[in-house]
């Protein structure tokens, strides 16, 4: 029931709508959270400054900590619950598992939806603060290990998982872009 | 059904082997639930509400308005919150942490004090109800100040688990007899651990048990305080912790669980207290500020006569606590002279606690960057030197070493970072506007146990359960305790489930002090070894199950005294611009001797995850205090940095072959002897690439600037 502090919203997470109605000020981390019970996506700080709540908003990184439930509607919202194929993991998914890029676990989802969006940043050949040639024309970077650290920088690891992170994001990188040229091939 | 172990497979070992993490695919899809996610129907939200004044009483607590706020059930303060007893000393030995004992009385001793849980039907309700919630107070005089000198300071009786003082030998017929003499003065700031995941606890009645969904290092420790405080039986109490996100030392027993336990109570529906990030900084404990005064006198070789090692550190008006910091060199070098003591300066501030590697982390940052200046002034090499002053005794408690393989590591770790090739003087290479160095240091961690009990059963089906009271703050323990069952039952590691995270396992360890999986798989063995011997004779498995328990109390007992450490050498490359300060680590190696390594893959990720925390001690970490009002500038992870991706490079840990024979279990613990030794690695190796030492944490590039345009040593 929408009243002068709630509204009545639709979202649409990991490709389901969900209708509910949200107190205005409540975040999408806890609209995610504690209203539809998708607990993935963490909060390590509720002010934007960890990144353990980073989901991705029509394909794009953000944090869902300092964005408004009502403000989220009419987007696609995709949470750590949405990254698997059904009983398959996510490349990135899995690369963090095989190379251990996690301890406690608690970044784990924002870091593995950071990485998805930068793999997909990268490939969309946008530039980081460490790309040498910024030029439109000169394409992608080379995914190198400084790339990826800047580009993941968002992200804290208070465990100090960065080592097992940064390598599992190349495998992934590496892995996705195998699978892109295959398909190619194919088509 | 009848169960047999494999005696076949028992050449095939698991203990040894890299697995990944039991619980892997819970934490990397979002499925692992975490303290403050598990539901409950009828669930209310309890928001804290922290002093804003460091030292006074609260003279009245504005309730009225914020109870007609909507949603507002409850308002806890000092005037109407149940009464709870603080006068024991819990299972670690140590009295319950004073700001955890909530609303008993109106006084502040400090910033960030919790003087009231406002409880509310949404957590958006909570929040806004506790924000508007006005506390009056009576304010006080504070002294948030730490510095050398302070005319507060004083010799505590006790140090914790350390002696406050030892002092062996005559300190000054050494120093005269000495040829070469280092005496300077380090400082390291106060430290938050700041585990990504905040404090977060739900309690709830259930039948006339007590139970609590929580976040912690050991269900038992916080189960046994919380029926302390509540004066219930310990069995009507249960709490739970399956996952941690990550603790560090601070999750223990906090105002968190306090509060939602007395609001549980009062309301009768399950009440759930999560911290936000500020408030951690002041409830959750932290390493505190040290000033440490090191002088070693050493023959023209290098060999220490005097190794004298004295710590000023901080601690709270309401709790005597110790960063044992001087203590780091009781058991690594022997000197005829061999003074460690310690010092404390009450503060208007919270009480500090245990954070990773407690006394030994600033500890080694000053003792290791002083042996790093006798070498400098011996004209030795710094690893020559340490091996130059290897004891064959604990150098203070003269017990023969359980196994010492720190030279060990020096020379593995010398041969791979490429030692050999090193010109010792400073300032000489660069690399465009950087100039490098590089540096290195010793490790040292106690390996000690704690009394655990531990369940093993064999099931109808063919498997195993282990139940222990462990927890898995990000450790591996779960996957590292699989590992051990499996090769004692003499099965494979599919074939067992390890449960932990549950009080009503029985009492155990807490994931602390590195003992953790060394004390929990003490316990598992006996009982899975008795287990296999058991269905050796008669293989025969009820419905039920047959189970095996243990208790490693005596085992710990009849253990034979000596020192038992884990050692390891830290080496860092850094490159320096001088012209904006700024200091990047370009590669770390750090070689451990951690005796048997149960699990390759998570251990390595744990001594790495240490060495980043030395990365973060020796250039980032710094909490800063505002002295007028007592309480933190930039309590948050903004104003409060530690190592982001872009501040680390290639870190790599290794270790080398680390036997006791006479260690029944021979597993050391990794969990923080990464750390140590790691902030003078680096430190040293600014040194020597800069030629400038800098002795006071963290090399900020304001302090390498000043030291470069001052020229001299910051």
């Amino acid at each position: 029931m929408a009243s002068p502090t709630s509204s009545a919203i639709t979202l649409t997470v990991n490709g389901d709508k969900h209708e509910l109605t949200v107190d205005h000020r409540t975040t999408l981390l806890d609209a995610l959270r504690e209203r539809l019970d998708l607990t993935g996506s963490k909060k390590g700080c509720d002010q934007g400054q960890c990144g353990a709540c980073t989901v991705l908003i029509d394909g794009r990184r953000a944090v869902s900590c300092l964005q408004l439930a009502v403000a989220a509607e009419g987007r696609e919202i995709t949470t750590i619950e949405g990254m698997a194929d059904g009983e398959e993991l996510h490349p990135v998914q899995q690369a963090f598992l095989d190379l251990d890029g996690f301890q406690c676990g608690y970044c784990t989802p924002g870091q593995i939806c950071s990485a998805v969006g930068v793999i997909a940043e990268h490939a969309a050949g946008w530039p980081s603060a460490v790309t040498e040639d910024v030029r439109p024309e000169a394409g992608p970077p080379p995914l190198t290990p400084d790339e990826i650290r800047e580009r993941m920088s968002g992200n804290l690891c208070r465990c100090g998982a960065y080592v097992s992170i940064a390598q599992a994001v190349a495998r992934a990188a590496g892995a996705e872009s195998e699978a892109v040229r295959e398909t190619g091939e194919a088509a | 059904m009848t169960t047999t172990t494999d005696p076949a497979a028992a050449a095939v070992r698991s203990i040894g082997t890299a697995r990944t993490r039991v619980e892997g695919r819970d934490k990397v899809t979002g499925a692992a639930r975490y303290a403050g996610e598990i539901p409950f129907a009828e669930l209310a939200h309890g928001w804290l509400v922290l002093s804003t004044v460091a030292r006074g009483r609260v003279r009245s607590v504005e309730a009225d308005p914020v109870l007609a706020m909507p949603g507002v059930l409850a308002v806890l303060h000092h005037g109407n919150a149940p009464r709870v007893e603080s006068d024991f000393v819990g299972m670690l030995g140590v009295p319950p942490d004073p700001a955890a004992v909530v609303f008993q009385d109106d006084r502040v001793p400090h910033a960030g004090w919790p003087v009231a849980l406002v409880v509310a039907e949404t957590s958006e309700q909570a929040r806004e109800a506790a924000e508007t919630l006005v506390v009056h107070y009576d304010q006080e005089p504070h002294d948030v100040a730490f510095s050398a000198g302070h005319p507060g300071a004083y010799a505590p009786e006790s140090a914790g688990y350390a002696e406050a003082a030892v002092e062996k030998g005559d300190l000054e017929a050494a120093l005269a007899a000495s040829s070469v003499v280092v005496d300077a003065e380090y400082t390291t700031p106060e430290e938050h651990h700041n585990a990504m995941e905040p404090h977060a606890a739900a309690a709830r009645w259930d039948g006339g048990r007590l139970e609590v969904v929580d976040s912690n290092q050991g269900s038992t420790w916080v189960a046994s305080e919380l029926a302390q405080m509540f004066s219930l039986d310990p069995g009507a109490v249960r709490v739970r912790s399956e996952h941690v996100g990550g603790g560090f030392g601070s999750k223990g027993v906090r105002a968190h669980q306090v509060a939602a336990v007395m609001a549980a109570t009062v309301l009768q529906r399950p009440v759930r207290v999560v911290m936000t990030r500020r408030q951690v900084f002041s409830l959750a404990g932290y390493r505190s500020p040290t000033v440490q005064r090191v002088r070693l006198g050493a023959d023209a070789d290098g060999r220490l006569r005097v190794l004298e090692h004295r710590s000023l550190s901080a601690t709270s008006t309401v709790r005597e606590f110790v960063e044992t910091s001087a203590a780091a060199g009781r058991a690594l070098y022997p000197a005829d002279a061999h003074h460690t003591t310690h010092e404390l300066v009450r503060l208007d501030v919270p009480t500090p606690t245990w954070m990773r590697a407690p006394g030994e982390a600033p500890g080694s940052f000053a003792l290791e960057s002083a042996l790093d200046e006798l070498a400098e002034k011996c004209g030795v090499d710094p690893i020559a030197l340490r091996t130059r002053n290897e004891p064959d005794r604990g150098p203070v408690s003269g017990l023969p070493f359980g196994s010492r393989n720190l030279v060990a590591c020096f020379e593995e770790g010398a041969r791979r970072f490429g030692w050999a090739d090193r010109d010792p003087r400073p300032g000489l290479r660069r690399d465009g506007r950087w100039l490098l160095g590089t540096g290195t240091a010793a490790a040292s961690f106690h390996a000690g146990a704690g009394p655990s009990t531990a369940a093993v059963t064999a099931e109808a089906d063919g498997t195993f359960t282990v139940r222990i009271t462990a927890a898995d703050i990000g450790t591996g323990a779960r996957t590292a305790l699989t590992l051990v069952a499996a090769d004692t039952l003499e099965v494979a590691p599919e074939r067992v489930r390890v449960r932990i995270g549950d009080s009503d396992f029985g009492p155990a360890m807490i994931a602390g002090g590195s003992m953790g999986t060394r004390s929990w798989a003490w316990a598992i063995t006996i009982a899975a070894r008795e287990l296999r011997e058991r269905l050796a004779l008669d293989g025969t498995v009820p419905p039920e199950g047959v189970t095996v328990r243990s208790d490693t109390t005596e085992a710990l007992g009849a253990l034979s005294q000596k020192e038992r450490h884990s050692y390891g050498a830290q080496f860092a490359e850094v490159a320096v611009d001088t012209a904006t300060g700024e200091v990047r680590v370009r590669r770390m190696l750090g070689i451990f001797a951690a005796g048997r390594i149960v699990n390759p893959l998570t251990a390595r990720s744990q001594l790495v995850g240490g060495m980043i925390w030395g990365i973060s001690m020796a250039l980032h970490e710094e909490a800063a205090r505002d002295r007028n009002l007592g309480s933190h500038v930039g309590a948050d992870l903004a104003g409060y940095h530690f190592a982001a991706h872009a501040d680390v490079p290639a870190v790599e840990a290794d270790w080398v072959d680390d036997q006791d024979p006479d260690d029944p279990i021979d597993i050391k613990g990794v969990g923080e002897v990464g750390i140590v030794g790691a902030a003078a690695a680096v430190a040293n190796a600014v040194w020597h690439a800069t030629g400038v030492r800098h002795r006071h944490l963290p090399i900020r590039p304001d302090r390498v600037l000043l030291a470069h345009t001052g020229a001299h040593d910051a």
